[in-house]
Parts: structure tokens; sequence; C-alpha cells
């Protein structure tokens, strides 16, 4: 049983939805390409055997291939062998992956409003699309939404992000000239208060890691917003896109150092991608996965669910 | 952690014996570290696998190399092999009879966009006359994106008002054509590779445009995937070459060695940096280094150029050619690594300067440190380092509001990096970190 997202909001619970709960892992596992599952049907035909090194070797070489990287597939493989009885090997790795995540978090979107979340991650990760199709979603659960065109950089973001407004139902407040995102998140919120929205999600512009000057104008932003409101921002959600290898890693360190996230989102996980590098990051940082984007359209947004995630990573 | 290979061999085979050769012990532990760095850069697992086993060949039957070290053995073995492996295959960019077309794939978020404008201002740089087609009609706002950029770099847009990227790409390429242009490139949306209907899509927009360059534009940071991608992307569209991407953060792009190394498909450019001017012609040596943690003493340089003010870069190829290296000249260059922005990311450029500085710890407010050691120096100290002597160290270190110790660790590092210097002044490349040539640890 998946996740759902009244879990995730901390909303008292509605009707279930079936699909909802069958979950996004469940679907893909159902649809996978051939060729990818290859790997795994070894993994599950070959039954699991404790005593064997070769199906040790098979597991690693599997969480290795997902990307969860050397140290956190010791730390799992360490983990299943400390068990001793293993059983089904499909739930014993869910289990200590689940472990290893904590409890499942939900997103800090109950009190006093303006709730606000900032986005933040590297180039290209999903960034804005990941804001329109959340948008959607806490307005669908009767939240109003409004957004702040935060990324002044890159061309075009702010008609990218206009245009993910409109779709979703929520206000826009962008950069009246000037191009200061500290200032954009000011006015955003502000503009929250004014018009008595529930959750303000401000956009950034896509920064690598390693360029400290943009590092430190994120953190601008954070004092700002912090200014405005004592607690905010409420939310600072890492986008990492699931393709990416181990430098994922460096990019959570850092970003968690400057702009203090408290939660992960896993998008691209449509590919075939598996984001084990999520597991990594849960591993050395302790930071939660908190979303997983599914596809480019607007219901393509999921609540984390471990255990399904957990399945994915050595099943095709 | 380990940060480099060159760490991770000399902790592997420190003890070892600089004579004879490599026997079938060493080189099985040297194999596991090159495994676990290659891995830790992103290589493919197989292919890791595979190139750990050629490697593994060539260290055992490698001839004497007196002077070296095992692990610097080793470290130069691995290291011509990768560039060996990715400079195979023609870099440049094929040209015929104009237009010739260049079409920009690859999964979303790589950078398809942003680079076709740089590759446009490249070429336009290069005496062509390039245009750009908009044909990402997914993405919101893709298209107002290329629109802006091609304005700012001054090369023609075509917006098509069609919904169909096929249309729009053939009629991109008409459109260029008739208006003298010699070159089109054509940015497409970004798509998942395990997306039957859209690289269909891609490969009728290839028929329809019929590209001499096919280019996959790949992400530095990707990880195990990218074999899976490039696979699928060579299947459907039969690319030609690759670009790197956002190569100027930190990631080791072993996902270069795998693409390569699966399609046999050469990496054409590299991005490296958000500027419209920052892509470059891929040079093999460079990555091999890169993925390999050695530093990338070239990157490092050009940096620096771009970084220093026009006569003080001039001042110091001088100084370097001559192989001098002053405490002005540590002081300016620290003052330009500031200039270049990410500290760690820089320093880890420089093989071996992370570890000389060590004790000194290279953050930012140490820099402020540092600064003020030089500054308490006079201008002749600082011309003549090897006049610092007891009581003027104890002068600087009172002046500076540091200690004695810190002030010999700094003319420990400035000592070092002089020898770098000359190294380079002579066009030479440090081959090895400076690290592997000091006594073993254990
Ligand atoms: N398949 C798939 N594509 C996605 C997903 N999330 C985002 N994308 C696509 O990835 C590309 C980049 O997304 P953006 O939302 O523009 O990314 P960003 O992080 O805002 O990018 P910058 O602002 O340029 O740094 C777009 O083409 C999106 O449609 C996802 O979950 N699955
Ligand atoms: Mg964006």
């Amino acid at each position: 049983m998946s996740r759902t997202w009244a879990e995730l909001l901390g909303d008292a619970a509605g009707v279930v939805d079936d699909e909802e709960r069958t979950g996004f892992f469940g679907r893909l596992r159902e649809s996978l390409s051939k060729s990818r599952r290859a790997l795994t049907d070894q993994l599950a035909a070959a039954a699991f055997d404790a005593a064997d090194d070769e199906s040790w070797e098979r597991l690693e070489v599997a969480l290795l291939r997902a990307d969860v990287g050397v140290p956190a597939t010791a730390e799992l493989v360490g983990r299943l062998e400390a068990r001793g009885e293993i059983g089904s090997l499909e739930d014993a790795l869910a289990e200590e992956v689940e472990r290893l995540f904590g409890e499942p978090p939900t997103l800090a979107v109950q009190g006093a409003t303006p709730r606000v979340i900032l986005v933040v991650g590297v180039n290209g990760t999903g960034k804005t699309t990941t804001i329109g199709k959340l948008a959607n979603t806490l307005r669908e659960h009767g939240r109003s939404v409004l957004l702040g065109a935060g990324d002044t950089f890159r061309a075009a973001a702010e008609e990218q992000l206009e245009i993910w407004a409109t779709r979703s139902g929520a206000d826009l407040v962008g950069a009246s000239a000037g191009g200061d995102p500290a200032a954009v998140a000011f006015d955003a919120i502000e503009a929250g208060r004014a018009r008595g929205r529930d959750v303000v999600i401000i956009d950034t512009a896509g920064r690598l890691h390693t360029q400290t000057n943009l590092m430190a104008e994120l953190e601008k932003v954070r004092r700002v917003i912090a200014g405005r409101i004592d607690d905010a921002p409420h939310e600072t959600l890492l986008v990492v896109d699931a393709t990416t290898g181990q430098n994922g890693l460096q990019q959570a360190r850092l970003f968690a150092a400057a702009a203090g996230v408290t939660g992960v989102v896993l998008t691209k996980l449509d590919g075939s991608a598996k984001g084990g590098v999520a597991v990594a990051i849960a591993h050395e940082l302790g930071l939660p996965v908190k979303l997983v984007g599914v596809g480019e359209a607007v219901g393509d947004l999921r609540p984390f669910d471990a255990h399904d995630f957990a399945r994915a990573l050595i099943s095709g | 952690m380990f940060d480099t290979l060159s760490d991770r061999l000399q902790t592997a085979l420190g003890g070892l014996s600089r004579k004879g050769r490599l026997d079938e012990e060493t080189v099985t532990k040297a194999m596991r570290e090159v495994r676990l760095a290659l891995l830790e850069a992103d290589v493919d697992f197989e292919v890791v696998k595979e190139f750990v086993a050629a490697i593994k060949e060539r260290a055992l039957g490698a001839d004497v190399l007196t002077g070296l070290e095992p692990g610097q053995r080793v470290v130069k073995i691995v290291h011509e092999e990768l560039t060996q492996l990715m400079g195979a295959g023609d870099s440049k960019l094929a040209f015929g009879r104009p237009p010739t077309v260049i079409l920009m794939t690859g999964l979303q978020g790589s950078g398809k966009t942003t680079s076709s404008a740089k590759l446009a201002l490249l070429l336009r740089r290069e005496g062509k006359q390039p245009a750009l087609v908009a044909a990402d009609l997914q993405r919101p706002a893709a298209i107002d994106q290329l629109e802006q950029l091609g304005r700012q770099i001054q090369v023609p847009v075509y917006r098509g008002d069609n919904a169909d990227p096929v249309a729009v790409s053939k009629a991109g390429v008409e459109w260029a054509k008739h208006n003298g242009n010699d070159v089109v490139i054509v940015d497409t949306a970004g798509r998942l590779h395990v997306d039957e209907e859209l690289m269909d899509e891609l490969a009728r927009v290839r028929d329809a445009t019929k590209p001499l360059n096919v280019l996959l534009v790949l992400d530095a940071m990707t990880g195990q995937e990218a074999v899976n991608v490039a696979k699928a992307f060579q299947e459907r569209v039969a690319f030609d070459g690759l670009v790197m991407t956002k190569l100027d953060g930190d990631a080791r792009g072993g996902a270069a060695l795998s693409v390569k190394a699966v399609t046999g498909c050469p990496i054409k450019l590299v991005s490296i940096g958000e500027k419209l001017d920052q892509i470059e012609w891929f040079h093999p040596d460079r990555m091999a280094s890169r993925i390999l943690g050695m530093g990338d003493v070239l990157t490092l340089i050009e940096k620096a150029e771009a970084a220093a003010e026009e006569g003080e870069q001039e001042e110091m190829e001088r100084r370097m050619r001559a192989g001098e290296f002053t405490f002005d000249d540590f002081l300016s260059s620290y003052r330009m690594i500031r200039r270049m922005g990410p500290l760690q990311g820089v320093l880890k450029m420089m093989p071996g300067i992370g570890k000389q500085l060590d004790g000194i710890d290279i953050d930012e407010k140490q820099m402020a440190r540092v600064e003020a050691i030089v500054l308490s120096m006079t201008p002749h100290e600082r011309r003549v380092p090897h006049a610092i002597n007891g009581p003027r160290r104890r002068r600087i270190a009172d002046g500076s509001g540091t200690t004695i110790d810190e002030v010999n660790k700094l003319l420990q590092a400035r000592k070092q990096m002089a020898k770098m210097v000359k190294q380079m002044g002579k066009g030479k490349l440090p081959a090895l970190p400076p690290e592997l040539t000091r006594a073993p640890r254990r």
C-alpha cells in the first residue's frame, strides 16, 4: 500500500483512491521494458541464498547499477548480512531501505498560513515543473497557492512558471524588474499574505552547488523569507534528477549547508533510472525524500513511498 | 573518504618497492582501487569491469619504469588508457553542402537549448553563419528561451506556427537555406529514451532534416543510466557525437567514458559554464584526469586566465616561463582563485594543491589569514622568499596575528607551488600529483 497525499500533507484521510494505493512503482513494474528486466529476473529467479556468495554479488551489482553508490551499498548489504535470515530478499531490502529513510515524512503545509516552500537544485532537474505539479495537487487538496518566479536568471524562466500557474490555477508573482530573487521572494510572501493564500512556493534559478556566489544568493533568499515569517521557509525542497549519479550526494551536501534543505524531490522516475543516489543521500545526510516526479504532465507527482522505491531499486 | 585515485593507490600500495615489475598481488590490489574510483566517478558498472581487466593486463606486462613508484605507474597506465579510449574518433563536426544541419537531442534538462545557442555562437566566431530552429514544442516557454538566447548572440531563430516538431524542423531548415545560413542547429524537446512515441518522433525529425551531425547532449552528472540512454538514442537516431554539459561543476563525468565505450561515438564538445561562450572542443586527456580526480591543470590555467586581469596575466605568464613564483605571485593567484568563485572546486582541479595546503585548511575564512600573512611580509621578503629566516618568521606571525607554525606551512606551500609552476612553465604538466612523489604515508 503506497503512501497517499492525505498522509503526506497531514490531512484527515479522505476516500482512498485505489489507484493511488497501487502506487506508481507498482504500475511501473507492470510496464517495464524487456531489456531492463533481465537483471532483476536474475535476482528474483535465482532465489536469494544467503549462503551463496554469488547471490550477494548479484545484489551488490543491482544496487550499484541503481546508483546507490559504494558506501551505501556496503551499508545495506552489511545490514542484510547481519540479519542472518533473509527470507524474501525484496521484503528484507525494502525494510532496510525504509529504516534508512526513517519515519515517513510529511510536507509542512499545516499551521498558520501562508506556508512557504522554497525549491532549489542544480540546472534542469525539474524544479519549475515540480512546482507546477505541486501547486496543482495542493489546489486539489483544498489549498490556495501563489507562485513566486524567483528564477530571474534563465531566459524565459518566468514565462515557463506563468504557464504552470495558469495550468494549476495558482497566482503568480513575477520579478518586477531588477531581477533580485530575494526581492521576488519578499514580494511573493507579501502578496500571499495580502491575498490570504495558504501556500507560497518560490522557484529559484538552477545553480551548480559549486558556484559559491550563487549559493550565497540562496542563503540570502532564505534570510529574507525568514525575515518576513519567523519559521519560514517551512519546507526547502531539493530537486534531484533520478538520472544523477554519485554527484547527487555532493549536491545534497552543499545545498543542505547553504539552504537548509528539509527534503528531496526525486524527478524523472518515469525513465528507467532508479534514483538510487537518494539512498546515498539518506544514508549520509539523513535527508528524506518527500515527493517523486513521474512525468511531465500536471498529475505526475506522487508522495514518496520508501517501500515501493526499495522494491523498484532491485526490480527491473 | 578518498578523493582521488592517486590517494587511493598511495594508501593501497604505499609500502611497495620501486624496483622490478609489478607483481600479481600488487596489481590486483591496485585494480580494486581503480575499480572503486571509477565507480565513484559514475562509470558504468560493466564498462568498469572491462576496462579494469584490460588495464590489469597492461599493468602486469608493464616495463620497468625507473624512478616511479608502483602507484604512480598504475596511475600513468590508467590515465593513458583512458585518454586513448576517449580520444578515439573525430571530435570535429562534419560540414557539407550548405546548410549543414546539426540536430540536438537528449533527455529532459540535459541542457540542449543552452548548448544549441552556445554552439551557434562558437560557430559564428569561427566564421560560420548559423541559424537556430526552435523545435522544442513540449516544454512551456522553450521557444521563448531560444529566441531570447538568439537575440543575445545575434543568431536568427526560426519559430514555426505548427504544433508538429517534424514540420517545424523541416520548415526551419528551408527557411535558413533561403536566408543563406550555412549551418542550422535544430533544438528538440527533451525526451526519455524509453518513450517509444517520442523517440519515434525524433527519428522522423531526423529523416525530415537530414542532419550531417546528430548530437546527444548529456549531463556530466549522469549516473549508471548513461549507457541505457546512449544505446537507445544510438539505436533510434544514430547520433554522431556527444556534448557533455555542466562540466563546470564537480561531477567526475564518468558517463563520458561509459558512452564512448558502449557506442563508440566520440565526445565532441564540452559545456563548462552558464555564459554563452562557455563551450569548447573536447580534450580527452583533460577528461581522463577529471574522471580519475587527478586534477585538471589545463582547465585551471584557463580559468585563471579568464579571471586574471590583462596585465596580471601576461606578467604571470612571463614569470611562469622563468620558473619564478614569489609571494607576490602567490598572493595574486590567491586573489585570482577567489575571483574564480567556488574555491573547493578550483582547488580540487589542481593536483596536490589541496594536500599541500593541508593544515592551512583552505576555506574562505582561512584565505583571509593566508592573505594576512603575505601582507605582513615586506616587499623584499615577498620577492625573495628565501630571505625569510627565523626572526622574520616570528615578526610575520606577530604582524598577521597568526602562529609561526602557520607561517611555516605557508612557506612550504609556496615552495611546492613554485615547483609545479616551473614544470608548467616548461610546458610540461606535472604528470603525476606531487603527493605521490613524497614519501609514502605508511
Ligand atoms: N520525464 C520527466 N520529465 C520531467 C520531470 N520533471 C521535469 N521534467 C522535464 O525536465 C525538463 C526540465 O524541467 P524544469 O522544470 O524546467 O527544470 P528546472 O529545474 O526548473 O530547470 P532550470 O530552471 O533551467 O534549472 C523539462 O523538460 C521538464 O518537462 C519528470 O518527473 N519526468
Ligand atoms: Mg526552472
